[in-house]
């Protein structure tokens, strides 16, 4: 056991560093230490920096654009784009259905999305939830039937995360009515320029207007663009859950939201003396990042296992949890600490308190977590 | 970065682990807890045998070039047994005091001792009005010539009546809560002039109340520099913080076993109580909280282990204190709640684990104490930081 950072490592920090200082430009990172959405185009113009650099997809086999950096190195450059303020790296295209493609996709698929993906050619967006099947998921309806060497797609996908920037969406789609509802679902990409697709905002109640509704109209999609088997998509679901509760947690963006929050309560003054002063801010603060620097080591011993052969478990759904709660409870001391500053929108701690109350519910809500581990850890 | 154990290391918990199953069932360990020194003296002789006295120290310092890391695996291993052995405040508290403030080849032959099971030491560092903080020291020593003679009150010193030698912090010079001034002493338990009140703690632990009255021990006994003592024994409670917490993965990852094997044992309505969603989800709580002991073990493991500054070991060694004081708490309360009424029996083993817990919670600070640590510490002005010694500068603040 030797829990120090290696020279390699320290020097990667470095360059870390090195490039995010180079890169990132004044207008982006003005917008993230404010707490401002951005754009498309900011995140774009920062995934082709990325990209130019070999850095998109870290997690990616090398020979699909990915890196050999060890669990610690990819740890390190997640955790200083956080600190750094670079834009939040997208999960649809490159950590969600990339991985479903490199796994159980055909050489067709891999040969066309992947690069796509690491040019910023397609944005991806997550067909999965549904008006009547949030929670339990495996009761969806959207329905894929087929039709020669097409499938005909009709139902109504929901809470899609930015799917009004996005070209691409993977759906699941029941290709079968079967008795078990985990059979007969199939995982397809659609082209969202396909005629009968509908996308429709849902405003948040922080005004955000990130999320939306997607509708499935006698949509027309090849078979080709089933990846794998049809009817396992299922499987292939759980595959993709199982990694995207590991970027839920949000560790390192925990980490820059605690620099937020100090800048803010740093900001707010009473007698001369700045909330950060107040022992019992202070204390309430510290606890937070005290819990916060536990789960980054949990996290670590994840990836540590994850690396040594295991797929991130039933194990990612512990930190979900703990990660989410730990945001929760950061916008939360940001709201307080702003104090009557909370009531204008524009300095933006209680929106970021009403927004951050999606992330227990988000990636299978923490209490859907909590039935995982309690069946698939303890036994119960 | 790596957190597999070497095959060294890998060795140590198997054998670690192997003597808590031969040696503490529950009967077994009832045995010990009513013997006349409230551990086992053979146990003991086994430990020194085995090299576990001394693993952890480095070579240039009188030991087998271990660091923290063995300290993690053997306290882990103790945690889930309920150990009785003095393994935390004779060999990590004392112990470490011993390594880093030997100054002559008496110190140093002490610590042999000890490192050989042949002399037992014990800390005495708390008093009645400092509660948790090392720095206020009210008990006084002056000199006499080429003598030290001290008078004053220690609380809760572990094994007091077993240990040979204690390590003691008095106050050479200054008032109550002046950082200098503080000194660290080897007093010999028969030393003329010592009171003791010993009894068994709640957790069935031994322990004593020390009064000192005109104790007289030569200047040779200090250790370190008389009047600097602080770092030093900040450096030792960081050590004792550090053996703590893997005690307490140790204890809480029992309690979380067993109450998820009574859950899926004990029925109630015809069913298992563990196929209760409110059950489930509480269990659930409490595997989140081990798991956040355990993160958090390692984040101070490595702090103790690294040459880091004073501070940041501190400050490390704090937020190790606060998460595994807190995680204990629901891990433990948990268990007792889950279990219904026989948690609340002294025949079962759970409420055991739970008593260890709750005093592991509060000895060497508790969350309140580690909190207010962690946020001065914050708060040192960069450079103070960066000197690497606080100088008591913290403790007061």
């Amino acid at each position: 056991m030797d829990l120090s950072f290696s020279p390699e490592d320290l020097a990667f920090r470095e360059e870390v560093r090195a490039f995010i200082r180079a890169e990132l430009s004044v207008d982006v990172r003005t917008k993230m230490e404010a707490g401002i959405e951005l754009t498309k185009d900011d995140y774009v113009g920062w995934q082709h920096k990325l990209n130019a650099k070999g850095w998109l997809a870290p997690s990616w086999p090398v020979k699909y654009g990915g890196t050999d950096w060890t669990v610690v190195a990819k740890h390190i450059y997640h955790e200083e784009m956080a600190l750094g303020g670079a834009p939040r790296q997208m999960p649809f295209g490159v950590s969600m259905v990339a991985p479903v493609i490199i796994e159980f996709g055909s050489d067709e698929q891999r040969a066309y999305y992947l690069p796509r993906i690491l040019n910023s050619d397609d944005w991806w967006c997550q067909g999965y939830s549904e008006p009547e099947a949030g929670s339990d998921l495996a009761s969806l309806k959207t329905r894929a039937d087929r039709d020669g060497d097409d499938y005909i797609i009709n139902g109504q996908k929901t809470w899609i995360t930015l799917a009004h920037f996005a070209n691409m969406i993977f759906v699941l789609a029941r290709t079968e009515q079967t008795a078990k509802k985990q059979d007969g679902i199939s995982f397809i990409l659609v082209d969202m320029t396909t005629p009968g697709v509908t996308v429709r905002p849902i405003v948040t109640i922080d005004g955000g207007k990130e999320i939306n509704e997607v509708i499935f109209e006698n949509v027309r999609v090849p078979v080709a663009n089933r990846v794998g088997k049809e009817g396992e998509g299922w499987t292939y679901a759980k595959f993709l859950l199982e990694h995207e509760r590991n970027g839920t947690a949000g560790v390192a963006g925990s980490f820059q939201l605690l620099a937020r929050l100090r800048a803010v309560a740093g900001d707010q003054r009473v007698d001369g003396k700045t909330v950060l002063d107040d022992d019992r801010f202070a204390e309430r603060a510290a606890q937070v990042e005290i819990e916060l620097t536990a789960l980054s080591y949990a996290q670590l011993r994840s990836l540590a296992a994850e690396s040594s052969g295991r797929s991130p478990g039933p194990e990612s759904s512990f930190i979900k949890i703990t990660g989410t709660e730990i945001q929760q409870a950061i916008t939360t001391l940001m709201m307080e600490a702003s104090a009557y500053a909370s009531l204008e929108p524009a300095q933006r701690s209680a929106l970021a308190y009403f927004n951050t109350r999606k992330t227990s519910i988000y990636a299978g809500s923490n209490e859907i977590q909590r039935n995982i581990i309690a069946k698939r850890i303890l036994g119960l | 970065m790596d957190f597999t154990l070497s095959t060294d290391q890998t060795l140590i918990k198997n054998s670690v682990d192997r003597f808590v199953a031969d040696n503490y069932e529950q009967a077994q360990r009832e045995k010990i807890v009513e013997s006349p020194d409230g551990f086992s003296r053979k146990h003991w002789a086994q430990f020194a045998e085995l090299g576990w006295l001394g693993i952890a120290f480095p070579e240039d310092r009188g030991g087998f070039g271990g660091s923290a890391v063995e300290t993690m695996i053997l306290a882990e291993a103790f945690g889930k047994g309920l150990v009785l052995e003095p393994f935390v405040p004779c060999v990590v508290l004392a112990g470490t005091a011993l390594a880093y403030g030997a100054t002559t080849q008496a110190h140093r032959d002490l610590l042999e001792a000890m490192i050989g099971g042949e002399k037992i030491l014990s800390f005495a560092y708390a008093e009645e009005r400092s509660r948790y903080d090392c720095g206020l020291v009210e008990t006084q020593a002056h000199v006499e010539g080429s003598d030290l003679v001290i008078s004053g009150k220690k609380l809760a010193v572990p094994f007091g009546a077993a240990a040979d030698t204690y390590v003691v912090t008095v106050r050479t010079s200054g008032e109550k809560t002046d950082p200098d001034g503080v000194t660290v002493v080897l007093v010999e338990r028969d030393a003329p002039g010592i009171t003791r009140h010993d009894y068994r703690t709640v957790d069935d632990r031994r322990a004593s109340t020390l009064i000192f009255e005109n104790v007289r021990v030569p200047a040779a006994n200090v250790l370190g520099e008389v009047g600097n003592g602080l770092p030093l024994v900040e450096r030792t409670i960081d050590a004792g913080i550090g053996a703590l917490a893997a005690e307490a993965v140790g204890n809480t990852s029992v309690l979380l076993r067993r109450t998820v094997e009574y859950l899926k044992t004990r029925k109630q309505f015809g069913v298992p109580i563990g196929t209760f969603q409110a059950l489930q989800h509480r269990a659930v709580d409490m595997l989140i909280q081990v798991e956040l002991a355990r993160s958090i073990t390692f984040y101070g493991t490595m702090a103790l282990a690294q040459d880091v500054s004073a501070v940041e070991r501190m400050r490390a060694l704090s937020a190790t204190k606060v998460q595994i004081s807190r995680s204990g708490r629901i891990v433990g309360e948990s268990a007792i709640q889950l279990h219904g009424g026989i948690g609340m029996s002294e025949e079962y083993s759970v409420g055991h684990f739970f008593k260890r817990i709750s005093m592991i919670e509060l000895e060497l600070g508790d969350v309140d104490f580690h909190l207010r640590r962690y946020v001065a510490l914050g708060r040192l002005p960069a450079s103070a930081a960066a000197q690497g010694s606080t100088n008591g500068a913290v403790a007061h603040a």
